[in-house]
């Protein structure tokens, strides 16, 4: 009926195994749950596309724009010549293209211009008509550009070199430069590595808020659920709380890859849009002092340890919450301290070795965004081992003190009872020799 | 008072726990618990002993303190006095895959599929996934749930559910059973699974400690009891002997009302309608007998009654537990 006739040798509890699992075991088996769990539940998908909506919208919203505005602010320069120069022109400017580029306007021939033997160029664009930025006419020996003084000053020389192109006058080879970039100075250097600095810590930082936040209900779910019993009787809550932290983690982590490889994508098509929009050449932003691989992997490691430091928090916090509005509640004054720390991390990027910065590296919520600004300022590697291991301390004393914090105030489980040693005596199996042990003596 | 229907098997272990001293090794030994929650002493020097092998109840009404108690057992929760020891263990994690439970408030993940409830119940006792599913498919189609392997928790009727998570409980083949309130829930047919299970398990070596507050279960299936009230253990010992706490009583049926021969009945005789009660006397009913034979009493009945459990449960618990017993039987 039960099945316990069938135990034989190779049944689970065999007498070799240990009889309980150890504390990695035991957070093993909670993580794979509860990452399987969340992973592929529907609300995770939907937390995976909620922000990819505003920055979709966004991005179409910002290519319109300067899709329209492209087409509104004209650089075309229309040819109000002979057909024969028009031509002439035209092929110059083909010639010139791959040297100068966009300094070279689009020429497009006026097509009012051919078909009017007494077309006025300046009477066509006071009247607004058609959508040049100037328009040339004469020959190629006198070309004449007629626009706005902005216009003219703009287009003159191009014209001048096109029509010069034309006629012959310029080389019809050109010499191709070399180049040598040299940094103007150290602080210049400095200066621009700070901007990677804060950039790197902005994004750890939404990315450990956004995040985290998954971390916060776990907890008061497994209440409501009543599962947390079963897990209290069958493994040491510390176990179940660090398994759930990282199987939370590996969650991000899936986040951070669906929305980095939407992202790189999205920059392959749209890279001009955000340049514009943002006003930064994210291709010349330059690069860590420790190198991009170290960084990179820092960054992983950080962000790890900042979930982690953040996560235990949020997960005691939702452990002590009996409903989902006490769980909000509870973790606001949590977030401000985060938003606080992050400041005082982001402030004392240029200052590093200063009193202020020193705190930041060393108070554990701070430390993993002081440490990824020192590492795109500085190259020394060694005090980043130093740091995570001193993040790694912290982790494990905020999990042990959140589960301690679980059992006294949610398992109303205080400290062991005192040891009476003497009855038990030394060997586990003492009380055969108790007379009042066995079954069939009254209580009283 | 009702003659207690008693299985013959327990009986005769009773027999030799009663007369000589317990041979087997205890699974549980607790003395002195106490707990305490703001301010309420909610287990008040609670004292168990539990032999291994053996089916032991947890008997009292609701807010004794058996659920704390079980749960100081398991080391969910530490005693704030006391000492407990499970295998002789004084932390029952350490030999957490030996132990089986079953929580008074039934929780499982309500988006599980069966199976995998009962598999991830196993792997929180050491039990891999795999060897979990395949027991797990074993248990359910053996207790007619096979078809409702691949349903989830949430799908599941609140019976079937039950039984999914007293599956889980069993997976791993744990040697300690601890069923908190096992029966709540389930209808009369499922009971009397539940019931035959439990002999299995101690037939088979298991040792099982299950609270309840319906003292008939206690009664049918124990060898043991802790009888709780107001956190305190004013009993702990065996079935039998708590019953036997109170006197047998006759009961005797005459024709005659009145005669010479109710001198011979006992002092302490009480009278109900036709029916006379009294103690049974050390020396048995034999010499009555002649007393009432010679005396032409006209014996229409007579009969030995032996204390039920339910008898025994006032007398130790006092008739306040013993009413709260029954009205928290009867919802």
């Amino acid at each position: 009926m039960t099945g316990y006739e069938t135990m034989d040798a190779n049944s689970a509890i065999s007498p070799t195994s240990s009889p309980r699992l150890s504390f990695f075991q035991a957070a093993w088996v909670i993580a794979r749950r509860d990452f399987g769990a969340v992973l592929f539940s529907r609300a995770f998908l939907f937390f995976l596309i909620g922000p990819l909506f505003p920055v979709l919208v966004g991005g179409l919203a910002g290519s319109i724009g300067k899709s329209t505005s492209q087409q509104a602010i004209s650089v075309e320069v229309g040819l109000a010549m002979s057909v024969e120069d028009n031509t002439a022109m035209s092929e110059a400017a083909d010639t010139l293209r791959p040297q100068l580029g966009r300094t070279l306007p689009a020429l497009r021939p006026v097509p009012e211009a051919q078909s009017d033997p007494d077309f006025n160029a300046r009477d066509f664009l006071a009247a607004r008509r058609g959508n040049y930025a100037a328009i040339v006419t004469g020959t190629l020996a006198q070309p004449k550009v007629i626009g706005t003084q902005g216009q003219v000053d703009r287009w003159s020389g191009p014209v001048e070199l096109m029509a010069a192109t034309a006629m012959g006058a310029s080389p019809s080879t050109f010499p191709s430069a070399g180049s040598e970039v040299v940094a103007s100075s150290a602080s210049s250097e400095r200066k621009t590595r700070i901007h990677t600095a804060q950039a790197a810590q902005m994004v750890l930082f939404l990315l450990t808020i956004m995040l985290g936040g998954m971390v916060l209900s776990n907890l008061a779910e497994e209440k409501g659920n009543k599962i947390i019993e079963i897990l209290a009787a069958a493994l040491p809550m510390d176990a179940v709380f660090m398994g759930k932290l990282f199987a939370m983690l590996g969650v991000s982590f899936v986040g951070i890859a669906v929305w980095g490889t939407l992202g790189w994508g999205f920059w392959a098509v749209a890279e001009d849009a955000i340049v514009t929009v943002t006003q930064t050449n994210y291709r010349e932003l330059p690069g860590p002092a420790v190198g991009w691989p170290a960084f990179v992997a820092l960054g992983v490691v950080y962000f790890s340890m900042a979930y982690l430091l953040l996560g235990s928090l949020f997960l005691t916090i939702g452990g002590m919450a009996s409903s989902v509005r006490e769980v909000q509640t509870m973790s606001m004054p949590v977030t401000m301290m985060q938003l606080m720390v992050f400041f005082i991390a982001m402030a004392t990027v240029a200052d590093t070795g200063s009193t202020m910065e020193l705190f930041a590296v060393s108070f554990p919520l701070s430390s993993p965004f002081a440490m990824l600004a020192r590492a795109a300022i500085e190259d020394v590697l060694w005090v980043h081992f130093v740091a995570i291991a001193w993040q790694a301390v912290a982790v494990i004393a905020l999990v042990k003190g959140g589960s301690l914090l679980f059992r006294k105030k949610v398992m109303k489980s205080g400290g062991a009872g005192k040891a009476k040693k003497s009855f038990f005596g030394r060997s586990p199996r003492a009380t055969e020799n108790m007379p009042s042990a066995a079954i069939g003596e009254p209580a009283e | 008072m009702d003659m207690a229907v008693g299985d013959l098997t327990q009986a005769s272990k009773l027999a030799s726990a009663t007369t000589l001293a317990d041979p087997r090794p205890l699974a549980i030994e607790a003395r002195g618990l106490v707990k305490s929650f703001d301010g309420t002493r909610a287990v008040d020097g609670v004292d168990i002993s539990v032999p291994e092998g053996a089916i032991y109840g947890v008997l009292g009404p609701n807010g004794a303190g058996k659920t704390t108690t079980l749960r100081m057992l398991l080391g969910i929760i530490d005693p704030d006095e006391g000492v407990r020891r499970v295998f002789g263990h004084d932390r029952p994690h350490d030999i957490g895959r030996l132990i089986g439970y079953l929580p008074e408030e039934r929780g499982l993940y309500p988006a599980m599929k069966a199976v995998e409830a009962i598999a991830f119940m196993g792997a929180l006792r050491g039990l891999s996934l795999a060897e979990g599913r395949e027991r797990g498919l074993e248990l359910l189609e053996r207790h007619d749930l096979g078809h409702a392997k691949d349903r989830t928790i949430r799908q599941l009727s609140k019976g079937m559910a039950q039984t999914v998570q007293l599956l889980g409980t069993l997976v791993h083949r744990p040697r300690l059973v601890v069923l908190d309130e096992p029966f709540s829930g389930l209808d009369a047919i499922n009971q009397g699974k539940l019931e035959r299970m439990i002999r299995s398990l101690a037939e088979e070596g298991v040792t099982v400690i299950f609270s309840t507050h319906v003292i008939h279960h206690a009664e049918r299936l124990c060898e043991g009891v802790a009888i709780i009230a107001g956190g305190k253990v004013p009993y702990a010992g065996s079935v039998e002997t708590a019953r036997d706490r109170i006197p047998a009583q006759v009961r005797l049926e005459t024709r005659a009302r009145e005669g010479a021969w109710t001198t011979a009945l006992p002092k302490d005789t009480r009278r109900e309608g036709d029916f006379f009660y009294f103690p049974l006397p050390e020396s048995g009913v034999e010499p009555l007998l002649k007393s009432l034979i010679d005396g032409e009493a006209g014996i229409l009945s007579l009969s030995i009654e032996r204390a039920g459990l339910h008898d025994a449960f006032v007398a130790i618990a006092g008739e306040a537990a013993a009413r709260q017993l029954e009205a928290d039987a009867q919802r």
